[in-house]
């Protein structure tokens, strides 16, 4: 017997990922003085690190082959490719050219893994939470396509 | 509206099999998880409700109710059994934990007495969840 999978259900995949970069905010567009006003210890000329973890929420039907909304292998290599083995053990100001103009604070992190993410062709992408650290968190879900936590 | 939550684990094995595929498609597909004897998690499950808060008790429900049927529904159903052999609800279903959890809110949706299920959501491990709202095009989210 083929096994029946729950399609009439509203379900949502959700998995962590940690992973560990420095960076460094400072906008271009503010003068020294309003940078260190702005971001504080923050602005630190020499950058400082977090442990970050991003939630990465995935929706669609249930494949009635394998119960599942998507493979999780297939999510942990797209999530890798795209986010993990660019960001890991880096200085996102530097080494990732998306924040070259682009300060990268965790809500603009949280927009670009988000980007990053959105092209996963086995399921639709719902939400990025990244937590900086274990105190404070972002979520974003898209422009005009928020839904609540 | 308010939300309340209430968190039960429980632990119970499973295993991913679809007697459809040939042993090397559920080896391919499913990996480890198709290991014939199984593996456990220690499952955290989170029900959440919605609901007005009663004026005379100030409560949406009361929770020894809600950890009553938590009891009764779940635990004696999952824990410590192997979900695949010893759970009726899940037969001819592989217990992923998208199914677990749409079964666990089918078994609890007409047991909550007093305001409405909103939510169930079902850890695997640490890293692994999924959220159930129940029936698609039902109550906003």
């Amino acid at each position: 017997m083929t096994p029946q999978p729950h399609n009439a259900m509203d379900l949502r995949l959700t998995r962590r990922y940690p992973f560990s970069a420095s960076h460094r905010l400072h906008s271009a567009h503010l003068s020294e003085a309003e940078n260190q006003r702005a971001y504080g210890k923050c602005n630190n000329p020499y950058g400082h690190g977090h442990n970050y973890v991003v939630e990465v929420a995935v929706s669609g039907p249930v494949d009635p082959a394998t119960g599942m909304i998507a493979n999780l292998a297939d999510l942990d290599s797209f999530v890798a490719q795209q986010v993990l083995e660019p960001f890991d053990r880096t200085y996102l100001n530097e080494q990732v050219p998306d924040f070259r103009d682009v300060v990268p604070t965790t809500e603009n992190l949280c927009i670009e893994i988000f980007r990053r993410l959105r092209a996963f062709p086995h399921a639709k992408l719902e939400r990025v939470l990244v937590e900086e650290t274990g105190l404070n968190k972002f979520e974003y879900s898209g422009e005009s396509q928020g839904s609540e936590p | 509206m308010v939300y309340i939550t209430r968190k039960i684990e429980f632990s119970a094995s499973h295993l991913y099999n679809n007697p459809a595929l040939s042993p090397e498609e559920n080896r391919r597909v499913f990996g480890k998880c198709n290991n014939p004897h199984g593996h456990g998690h220690n499952y955290v499950l989170e029900v959440t409700v919605a609901g007005e808060p009663d004026p005379r008790t100030g409560m949406v429900l009361d929770l020894k109710e809600l950890k009553r049927v938590l009891q009764d529904e779940i635990m004696e159903r999952m824990d410590h059994r192997f979900l695949n052999y010893e759970v009726s609800e899940l037969a001819g279903k592989i217990p992923t934990c998208e199914n677990i959890a749409a079964t666990i809110w089918t078994l609890l949706e007409s047991k909550i007495a007093r305001g409405r299920l909103h939510r169930v959501r079902l850890y695997e491990t640490p890293d692994l969840f999924v959220d159930c709202y129940g029936e698609k095009n039902g109550a906003a989210r």
